[in-house]
């Protein structure tokens, strides 16, 4: 989105009756202006990212190569694998196990409450905090969580907020009083919700088989979104709605939501839908297990093939390549011009689970171990045509 | 003007009323015996925190049950002002510069920040439940306060006066200390974290990071509940924990071994390390309930109150350190090590609490609860060199002397222990005790609170005590005391005191008193008379027909199935519920962690009450209302 200030074209100010303040003035609504102009090219100027990757198994630390999601909080990173929650952390990691307090030794989901630091961990037995070692458990047994298998988590404020396989569930973690949300009290007519993504203002939720459910955090009332067509195995139409029933994943940023399902993904701006499948847009796969959206513009894509990035206008693949396995990066331009790069390294495995962001590195949770992507000075350059 | 004859004739009128007044009173009394409650209460002060002026020329006493904070002239104790803030103040923190006082409200959930010039409350500041220990991180204008019920920590913003977090602090977090650097914040805690049925209960001193204002270190305190005050010395490098390390596991028969408590210090920081537990007692002699510490500015003594035996123990720091650094082996149940470095004992007044140095470090000044006094210590000569009486009232009543009997630790074997030692500040010590001589793991009891109790009888888990002198008498004596206990008036005192306990503020309830949708629904469950299915529930399984009455118990014996195969008998009394948020973990013996599990784990086949045909929301809804209680 572009602004133009007012004041530039204005005949009046034009002759700078105010003298060198107002020459001052004008010149800096000019240099806001410009600023504002170019920085969503910004991204594309800069081209796509490349990275060096540096991958972690069992072989290197990881309690297992099966790694369902990833959560950086500053310089600590958490994995939540098959067999336990890791915690890498000064070139060294730690396992935490039910032995050690942990509900379940299956990490689904993990968030961080940046206010306190306590890191919450949703797994197949419960939902565990970390609090500077001390783990405290709720179950479906010993406190109000709807149920033990915790596929998603996120914090706001004094909530946190789970994805249960029996709804969604919000604890406040002042009062201890959850509250349950279900088929009874909102549009939620499959209760196996996934993945939730909570902000000041919304929380979204990702309901496997339901869409998406929205919570406006300023009235307490749900709204659902489904695929407009109804249709489960195709697009009939297409930018109309959510892309699919099958929700995954919900990211929630700058108020743009991002919606990952297994047949296709989705963005949605409050007004208008896009969604994005193989056959138009840079996407690896239909099949995405999370998405993560970076801004309003730019996502990434957790899929089965790949792990992929939007720029807003290109697209970038990462993983090793599907017949030889060799490090592979693929990049495509808004013409819709595929090239492949030369690389030496990339991701573990090309069945991507979940991503997080640490600066400008990356850390990706796949089926055959952790990855952590080093952003590179050097940049892909995809703003020229390919074949020139 | 009223002449002289008129006023003898006002004054016989007074006589008649207060005549009149005192046989309604008494006929109240016969008709309502159980309101023991309502005896008229002397207001005394309780003193149980101090700060001292950065001059040292003024004494800041918090004053526990007149809701005021006395200022005190350090040499002759004359009283030069006062200030009344919330109810139940329980801490204080003193800005460096000396201007202002931040003062823990109890029951108010508030801070008062008191202008010291002015000796006048300037604001007041919201917290978690039930707040205690408050410190200021002056770099920052950051207040940080312990809550002792919500089992937290508040950072408050003092610039916006907004409370910007919450930390998760071990549960009853109560007591705070700042490290001379200002770069942490420790923090403990009087109730044990929870744990598995029957192991060992373990506590942490929470370190808290001011720069991150989080949480960075949970320094484990093995067999520990019941932490008080932390302290830490000038240098920063040893830090001081005042705890009780409780033998719940084993039958309390075995007090005359010392396997009841043992009365001891954590000893932290690079001094001595990791960790470090260290006997307070002697063989044949107890120091109960340690509670406020003190460390000398050059490191050279440390100061600790107990509670419980009127006396002030002084530890001689560079003796303690070489026991420390000489022996290999866990050292704090061996009683004769205290030895070594216990330099003297000193005699103080009651219930001894909070302790404050003067600046210069000459004198200790410790705060004598149930006294209505301070005690001056000189800390060279180690004596206690005057009393300084805050001005209380002179009359010891009933309920007075009751609480003194309540604290005291002087009526067990070797002065091991007293009621308050469980009953910590008069509530509960989140335990499970072996009480009985009937072997090791029988009939295994959890600490029951003691709020509002009249009404509530029978007593123990299975009733079997019909009235509280039987409770709190010969019972007493035979089982837990091991010597010659309370007399007929020392008993009758002390029965008084324990019905006057009040109610908690419940913080679950609305200010206007109506109940939210969430508990509406509950009420509607814990009512029902019948199951989903259109079914009538029997009489006897329904909630409200076992909990009922005032306090929601019909004060009969039932089974509920929830009796353990290590029980004499499977019938249980029926507990109160009033305030039952508070006083987790549940059933007769502690087995439920929270109230959840009293239906998801221990009520199999509706045998305590109908509640397996809710679904999870409905729970949750029955649990929200049995909060409000």
């Amino acid at each position: 989105m572009t602004t133009k200030s007012p004041s530039c074209c204005h005949p009046e100010r034009g002759r700078f009756p105010g003298g060198a303040k107002d020459l001052l003035l004008t010149l800096a609504l000019i240099g806001a202006a410009l600023i504002i102009v170019l920085l969503p090219s910004q991204g594309s100027a800069q081209g796509m990212p490349l990275f060096r990757w540096e991958n972690f198994t069992t072989a290197n630390g990881l309690p297992d190569n099966h790694v369902f999601c990833v959560l950086v909080d500053e310089k600590r990173v958490w994995a939540g694998t098959e067999n336990g929650l890791a915690l890498y952390e000064n070139g060294t990691w730690k396992i935490f196990r039910p032995a050690d307090g942990l509900a379940h030794q299956a990490v689904l989901s993990l968030a961080v409450d940046k206010g306190s630091g306590d890191v919450w961990a949703g797994t197949m037995g419960g939902l565990s905090r970390i609090s500077a070692g001390r783990i405290d458990t709720f179950t479906q047994l010993n406190s109000g969580l709807s149920n033990d298998i915790v596929y998603g988590v996120g914090v706001q404020g004094d909530f946190v907020w789970t994805a249960t396989a029996a709804g969604a569930s919000r604890l406040n973690t002042r009062t201890g009083q959850w509250s349950l949300y279900n088929a009874t009290n909102t549009p939620m007519y499959e209760i196996w919700t996934y993945s939730v993504s909570p902000a000041e203002d919304k929380v979204y939720y990702a309901v496997w088989g339901g869409g998406v459910l929205e919570y406006d955090q300023k009235t307490e009332r749900w709204k659902d979104y489904n695929d407009p067509d109804g249709e489960t195995e195709m697009v009939l139409m297409k930018d109309q709605g959510l892309i699919h029933e099958i929700t995954t994943s919900v990211s929630y940023v700058d108020k743009i939501l991002w919606v990952a399902t297994y047949f296709g993904a989705s963005r949605y701006d409050s007004r208008y839908w896009h969604n994005f499948l193989t056959k138009d847009s840079g996407l690896p796969s239909n099949f995405l297990s999370q998405i993560k959206g970076v801004d309003a513009n730019r996502a990434w894509f957790s899929t089965d093939k790949g792990l992929a990035y939007y720029d807003g206008t290109n697209w970038a693949i990462y993983r090793p390549a599907l017949d030889t396995h060799k490090p592979e990066m693929i990049v495509r331009n808004a013409e819709g011009e595929v090239k492949k790069i030369s690389v030496d390294s990339a991701p573990a495995h090309n069945y991507i689970l979940g991503v997080d962001l640490q600066g400008d590195d990356i850390w990706v949770a796949t089926a055959k171990g952790l990855s952590h992507g080093i952003r590179q000075k050097k940049s892909v350059e995809v703003s020229k045509p390919f074949k020139k | 003007m009223i002449g002289g004859s008129h006023q003898r004739s006002f004054q016989a009128l007074l006589k008649i009323i207060g005549f009149l007044a005192v046989a309604l009173l008494a006929l109240a009394a016969r008709s309502a015996p159980r309101q023991t409650f309502a005896i008229p209460k002397e207001r005394y002060l309780s003193p149980i925190e101090i700060s001292v002026s950065p001059d040292g020329r003024l004494i800041y006493v918090v004053c526990q049950d007149s809701d005021e904070v006395r200022m005190i002239e350090a040499g002759s104790g004359k009283l030069l002002g006062s200030v009344q803030v919330g109810h139940l103040p329980r801490g204080i923190a003193l800005a460096s510069d000396g201007l202002r006082l931040y003062v823990t409200n109890a029951s108010s959930d508030t801070v008062s920040v008191i202008d010291t010039a002015t000796l006048r409350v300037v604001q007041t500041l919201s917290t978690g439940f039930e707040p205690a220990g408050v410190v200021l991180d002056s770099r920052r204008d950051i207040l940080y306060v312990a809550n002792r019920l919500s089992s937290d920590v508040s950072v408050i913003d003092l610039k916006s006066g907004q409370e910007i977090k919450r930390l998760v602090a071990g549960r009853g977090a109560s007591y705070l200390a700042l490290s001379p650097d200002g770069k942490s914040v420790y923090c403990t805690h009087i109730y044990p974290n929870p744990g598995a049925f029957r192991t060992e209960p373990n506590s942490e001193i929470t370190v808290i990071n001011t720069d991150t204002q989080q949480v960075a270190e949970r320094k484990v305190l093995r067999n520990v509940a019941g932490v008080f005050h932390v302290a830490m010395s000038g240098d920063g490098k040893l830090g001081v924990v005042a705890q009780l390390r409780p033998k719940n596991l084993i039958p309390l028969a075995h007090v005359e071994h010392g396997w009841a408590f043992g009365d001891s210090l954590t000893l932290f920081g690079p001094d001595v390390g990791q960790t470090v537990q260290i006997p307070i007692d002697e063989l044949d002699r107890y120091y109960a309930l340690p509670w406020g510490v003190g460390i000398t500015r050059d490191k050279s003594k440390i100061f600790l109150t107990a509670a419980g035996s009127e006396s002030v123990t002084v530890i001689d720091v560079r003796r303690l350190l070489k026991t420390v650094g000489t022996r290999s082996k866990a050292l704090v149940n061996d009683l004769s090590v205290s030895a070594e470095y216990v330099s003297s004992r000193i005699a103080v007044g009651r219930n001894p609490r909070g302790i404050a140095f003067s600046p210069d470090g000459t004198r200790l000044y410790v705060a004598n609860r149930l006294d209505d006094t301070i005690s001056v210590i000189d800390t060279a000569g180690e004596k206690a060199i005057s009393t300084l009486d805050l001005g209380g009232p002179k009359n010891v009543d009933a309920l007075r002397r009751g609480e003194r009997l309540f604290y005291t630790a002087g009526f067990a074997f070797q002065g091991q222990f007293g009621c308050a030692n469980c009953h910590l500040d008069a509530t509960i010590d989140g335990l499970q005790w072996d009480l009985e001589p009937d072997g090791f793991g029988k009939d295994i009891v959890d600490n029951r609170s003691l709020e509002n109790l009249a009404g509530t009888e029978p007593f123990k888990w299975n009733g079997g005590n019909p009235d509280m002198p039987t409770e709190c008498g010969p019972r007493t004596e035979k089982f837990f005391f091991r010597s010659q206990s309370f007399n007929q008036q020392q008993l009758t005192d002390l029965v008084t005191f324990v019905y006057s306990l009040p109610y908690r503020p419940n913080r679950y309830r609305l200010p206007n008193g109506e109940l939210t949708a969430t508990q509406e629904r509950g009420k509607a469950i814990f009512e029902r008379t019948k199951s989903k299915n259109g079914q009538p529930i029997p009489e006897a399984d329904q909630c409200a027909y076992c909990h009922s009455g005032p306090k929601y118990t019909n004060q009969k014996q039932v089974d509920v199935g929830t009796g353990k195969a290590t029980d004499r008998a499977p019938v249980i009394d029926v507990p109160q519920l009033p305030n039952v948020a508070y006083s987790a973990p549940y059933l007769h013996d502690g087995s439920a962690r929270s109230l959840e599990e009293i239906w998801t784990v221990f009520n199999p086949k509706d045998t305590h009450g109908v509640t397996n045909d809710l679904t999870k929301d409905e729970l949750n809804d029955l649990i929200e209302y049995l909060k409000t209680l």
